[in-house]
């Protein structure tokens, strides 16, 4: 039974013999010193012995069952006599709603009197004996697994699942099969990838408006150390697509002097140094904006990735893989400021097929 | 003392060393650990000159030049404004105590005059935004909704959701909101102080602005409510995780110890 | 008693149920097995029915949340009575979250019931896998019961987060957008999975709706699955204790169930129902209405998970931002890494009893629990886990951190990316020296007594401390434990001199046996011999 591979000596030898069953008291010293001296003698508690004592704990137990069916009525009477908005202050917990905190107490002394009253009545009124309980071993004796093993084999034999392959292999490919229908069942949890993640609303000619006001930006808007958000013309926060649409449009536009910007691309792709970011983070899509407008970083509240603004936004520090993606803009005949395409590349995190 | 000895080995007694030698410690820290209001006082001695450019000369030109042009250490004040200057010293950032990652909130040693022509002088080296009036950042009237919105949307990556603060890129940080007077809000949002970014008019406009300063109100003031009880800092799941690891499974822990626990016999040893 | 005698033939009512019952379900011989059966009584033995009372107390709470709660995402104007979110636009799902917090009387309690108990039960669970597995309590034949338990805690992280996402607000739902960008960064499939999840692009319309059944439903279906097989298997194995008096591996010594357990364990349910409501009384948690409703682009700083995702958290921002583009395809390890160390992290805690118990190659049933300090590889090696676990949570709350205690953020940052690594290195070899040490103290106290702190002076001048001699009780507490020797491969060469095939895998058995029980892991606890000579001698030192 034991492994095939460890020698019986390696293991520690069972208890030796003087190592007492429970309860027989061995007699120290003689053979072993550090003989189980076995079960101590029981105590008695003061309970035990004095009735006094015991009335006194049996009436601490009835005075915490007794608070707590008050606590049950203060309940009751919070959640009819307390209106649901009426707010209190309590030191220190400030200004909190007077039904939570009723409510929460009385129910939370009623609760806890009923176990505080239980576990005193057991701890000090139900008697303290210890007692032992024999353990069995768990595996089963070898005559009770030899016969196990007999019948088992008696009932494969009947079967003979094993003689007619022909029955054993159709039944295992049936079952095998049987559970595609309910893989295939799942196709219709939500639509194939396809181009889904490369595309944004953003397309040649749609003015940047304003997050904040809902107006079309024009480049004089757009002060430098300024901070500003925009989305596409057209979308609208009412619109059934809008969490959908915003969630990969939404932009980040800041004004740097033009002499600042590192990246040649990036100030080729600006208009009188505004730049316009995708505020979707790549690393796994938080809104990153924590815009630095000294040093020109954005800083992303998830997971703390750094983008240099004045240098094509590429990362220098945290845990995305690549830099935020920049939307090309110009400015129209009317004077406000437009995209000149959508974003060159997938916005927001990495995956598979982006490439 | 001999009882005291007696117990020297007792299992309990490296605790109760452990427990006074942190109390000894703590209070050694109190005493000897820096007071800043000295500091603040004797800093506040050297300036008894009232006139904008007197201040300036005394308080500010030593880092941004004598004529507000700049220097290496202070940013160029041309064209940053009435505002800019009431922001930075009637919070009590400027003058700066020494450089760092940023230049802290501190008591503001200068009085509302004396801000004022500093202010006036500052304006006078170049137009920018001048100090909001009243009527501007009162909060009364504005839509608290709008403005969490708002708040949302433009600050809260920041600042937190209700204003507590967050942290920035090395070492830097999003102060907390809380007890900030409306009208520095107003000024910081169109100022853009330190490396806060700046929302003027027109980007954020003036009623824009005034919703989020009743949000704040609304939501980060001495009145704001916690219906559920101790707000536990604001800072969301990770206050609450050390509070339900701490108070919650500790309270608990402490309960099972007395359940378990042996009654006292009757006759003790 | 007198006149009960005299009516013998007519059982009294509740006997007569009783009878009925065992007519039916054959009750008696459940009840002869069990009812007076014994249960040991140590405070971290209660730590189990800490999660056992939290599991039901959110089962309880959460049935009545769902009577309330709208798992709809469509977008509705808020008309509450939360006069700062009057007149915006949310899901329906927040809206309803807002009404349960503000418009039903009772339901602020409530939700605050379930989300504290939930802080509570994934805690507890922590705690009592890191009891069982610092006792040893994993061992034969409690290896199945240790994954159940194992299974339970990583469930309960998902029954959580998903719990957590449902009220469609502003925190939780930027945790579930880090969800869609960690599953859109697996390789070959993320897309698709990532489509198939949320019904489309993110957010979409399905994901509270989803997450709703799979949290109300699906995983705790499971749960309570498992929640049964534990305890029926607690109850089958009998519970394990520490040595002591008269408990052997064959025995097991306290208080019968009933009626002290029954009163014991009873009274506790309603301690920790009472504690956690007079917790959701004075301590709000996840103030949903100061959060905001979702909306894709807009963010707070302190974005967090709740504790039991924070290690997960601590994961993905400590990871550098690695990212590799080959033919056309993009591989983003920054993400990918910090998912797959997630899984082996939390398998290798798992996995632990059999690895153990391959090392030893003991196969006997152990019901007697092993102190710490006695199995000090065992012991480092879990110091060294949950250090590494601690870690990564600083790292989960890195801006947290760096705001109060004023650091820097990339500061705390690189602490977290190299203390991942050393952190248990030095806390594996910080707590094996700690067991060692406590070892040796113990040897010292067998052999020569317990310090008294009594300096006494003889004679000749010599200062002595006085040394108390342990009771027979302690002596054989602190001599019960097991003390395994190193297995061996034996010698290279057989008795003909042809040399032996000895395996790979038995050398590195013999190895780490060497490691786990070798002369420098262990100290030798004293002999009888030892003993006896010490005392009977002149004089103890």
């Amino acid at each position: 039974m034991s492994s095939q591979d460890t020698p019986e000596e390696n293991l520690p030898a069972e208890r030796a013999a003087d190592d007492s069953e429970h309860g027989a008291v061995a007699v120290p010293g003689e053979k072993n010193p550090f003989a189980d001296p076995g079960l101590p003698p029981h105590e008695h508690r003061i309970q035990d012995i004095d009735e006094r004592a015991a009335r006194r704990s049996e009436r601490a137990v009835a005075f915490m069952f007794t608070l707590s069916m008050l606590a049950t009525v203060a309940f009751i009477a919070s959640f009819v006599a307390v209106p649901v908005d009426k707010s209190i202050y309590v030191f220190p917990l400030g200004h909190i709603s007077a039904l939570n905190f009723a409510l929460g107490m009385t129910l939370g002394v009623a609760l806890f009197c009923i176990g505080a009253g239980a576990v005193h009545w057991a701890r000090t009124l139900m008697s303290d004996v210890e007692l032992a309980d024999d353990r069995h071993a768990i595996e089963a004796e070898p005559e009770v697994r030899a016969k196990v093993m007999d019948d088992f084999r008696q009932g494969a034999k009947e079967s003979a699942l094993g003689r007619r392959k022909l029955i054993r292999n159709t039944m295992f490919g049936a079952l095998t099969l049987v559970p595609l229908s309910g893989v295939v069942l799942l196709r219709d949890l939500g639509p194939l990838p396809e181009d889904k993640l490369r595309h944004t609303l953003w397309r040649k000619g749609k003015l940047l408006v304003n997050m904040n006001t809902d107006e079309p930006l024009r480049p004089s808007d757009v002060a430098v150390g300024s901070l500003t958000f925009a989305k596409p013309e057209g979308l609208e926060e009412h619109d059934h697509d809008f969490q959908n649409e915003i969630a990969k449009a939404a932009l980040m536009i800041v004004r740097l002097q033009p002499e600042n910007i590192k990246d040649k691309r990036e100030l080729e792709w600006s208009h009188e140094g505004i730049v316009a970011y995708s505020k979707i983070c790549t690393h796994v899509g938080c809104p990153i904006s924590l815009y630095e407008q000294q040093t020109h970083h954005v800083l992303c509240p998830c997971h703390q990735s750094t983008f240099d603004l004045s240098d094509g936004a590429r990362v220098i520090f945290g845990p995305a893989g690549h830099a935020l993606p920049q939307l090309r803009i110009g400015v129209n005949d009317e004077g406000y400021l437009e995209a000149l395409g959508d974003f060159e590349e997938p916005v927001g995190p990495a995956f598979w097929e982006r490439g | 003392m001999k009882k005291l000895s007696a117990r020297r080995r007792h299992p309990l007694a490296a605790v109760v060393v452990l427990l006074i030698a942190l109390a000894a410690t703590g209070g050694l820290y109190t005493l000897f650990a820096p007071a800043d209001k000295a500091k603040a006082d004797e800093t506040a001695q050297s300036l008894a000159i009232d006139e904008g450019k007197k201040l300036y000369a005394v308080g500010c030109a030593s880092c941004h030049g004598t004529g507000g042009q700049g220097t290496t250490d202070g940013p160029s004040l041309v064209g940053v404004g009435a505002a800019a200057v009431d922001f930075q010293v009637a919070t009590g950032r400027m003058p700066a105590q020494q450089p760092g990652a940023q230049v802290p909130k501190k008591r503001n040693i200068y009085s509302q005059a004396e801000i004022d022509q500093l202010a006036a002088y500052i304006a006078s080296l170049g137009a920018g935004p001048s100090v909001p009036t009243e009527n501007q950042y009162n909060p009364e009237g504005a839509d608290i909704a709008e403005g969490g919105e708002l708040f949302r949307t433009n600050c809260a990556q920041c600042h937190n959701f209700t204003g507590k603060g967050g942290a920035l890129t090395t070492g830097k940080y999003a102060p907390t909101l809380e007890d900030v007077d409306p009208k520095h809000i107003y000024e910081a949002m169109q100022t853009g102080p330190q490396n806060m970014p700046s929302f003027p008019d027109t980007t954020l406009t003036e009623k824009n602005k005034k919703d989020i300063i009743a949000y704040l109100d609304a939501v980060n003031s001495d009145k704001s409510e916690s219906p559920g009880g101790l707000e536990l800092g604001g800072l969301g799941p990770v206050s609450e995780g050390l509070f339900g690891w701490i108070f919650g499974l500790g309270g608990l822990i402490a309960v099972a110890v007395w359940v378990a626990a042996r009654t006292a016999k009757a006759k003790k040893s | 008693m007198s006149t009960a005698n005299d009516d013998r033939r007519k059982a009294p009512a509740g006997e007569r149920v009783a009878d009925w019952a065992d007519g039916r379900l054959g009750i008696y011989s459940l009840a002869k097995a069990n009812m007076r059966k014994i249960f040991p009584d140590h405070w971290s033995f209660m730590l189990g029915e800490i999660c056992l009372y939290s599991f039901i107390i959110i089962i309880l709470t959460g049935v009545y949340l769902t009577l309330f709660f709208h798992p709809s995402m469509n977008e509705v104007e808020y008309h509450g009575s939360y006069v700062p979110l009057q007149g915006q636009l949310m899901s329906e799902a927040f809206a309803s979250t807002l009404d349960i917090s503000f418009d039903v009387r009772g339901g602020l309690l409530i939700r605050q019931i379930h989300h504290w108990a939930a802080i509570i039960f994934l805690a507890g669970m922590f705690v009592h896998m890191m009891r069982v597995f610092f006792t040893g309590a994993f061992r034969k034949p409690r290896e199945i019961n240790w994954l159940f338990g194992f299974l339970l805690f990583v469930l309960g992280m998902f029954t959580g987060f998903t719990g957590y996402s449902l009220p469609d607000d502003l925190l939780s739902g930027t945790g579930v957008r880090f969800t869609q960008g960690a599953i859109l960064a697996t390789p070959v499939v993320g897309t698709y999975i990532s489509m198939f999840l949320f019904g489309g692009e993110f957010p979409g319309g399905d994901f509270v709706a989803r997450f709703y059944s799979i949290h109300i439903l699906l995983l705790p279906g499971i749960m309570l699955g498992l929640v049964v097989g534990h305890l029926i298997l607690v109850f089958y194995h009998k519970h394990t204790q520490f040595a002591g008096p008269g408990r052997t591996n064959k025995n097991v010594v306290g208080m019968p169930l009933l009626p002290v357990y029954m009163a014991k364990a009873g009274g506790f349910f309603f301690l920790v129902f009472g504690f956690i409501a007079m917790l959701a009384a004075v301590a709000s948690i996840n103030p949903i209405w100061a959060l905001g409703p979702y909306r894709a682009d807009q963010v707070s700083t302190g974005a967090q998970p709740d504790w039991y995702m924070g290690f997960a958290e601590g994961l993905i921002r400590a990871m550098p931002g690695w990212e590799i583009n080959l033919w056309g395809h993009t591989l983003v390890l920054g993400v990918f890494i910090p998912l797959v160390l997630f899984g082996l992290f939390l398998g290798i805690i798992a996995l632990y009893p059999f690895i153990e118990s391959w090392i030893t190659g003991d196969k006997r049933e152990h019901h007697i629990l092993d102190r710490p300090r006695n199995a000090p590889t065992r012991t480092a090696f879990g110091v060294a886990w949950v250090t590494a676990y601690m870690i990564m949570l600083i790292g989960g709350g890195n801006d947290i951190v760096a705001t109060h205690f004023h650091l820097s953020i990339n500061a705390v940052t690189w602490f977290v990316r190299i203390g991942f690594f050393a952190g248990p290195v030095i806390a594996f070899v910080v707590t094996k020296r700690i067991c060692l040490g406590l070892q040796r103290r113990d040897k010292d106290k067998v052999l020569h007594g317990r310090e008294s702190g009594i300096i006494k002076r003889l004679p000749h001048g010599e200062f002595i401390e006085i040394h108390e001699p342990l009771s027979q009780e302690q002596l054989h507490v602190l001599t019960a434990h097991e003390q395994y020797q190193p297995a061996e491969i034996g010698p290279a060469v057989d008795e003909n001199g042809v040399e032996r095939k000895v395996k790979g895998s038995q050398k590195l058995r013999a190895k780490l046996s060497e490691a786990y029980y070798g002369d420098d892991s262990q100290i030798p606890k004293p002999t009888a011999e030892e003993y006896r000579e010490i005392t009977s001698g002149h004089g103890h030192h």
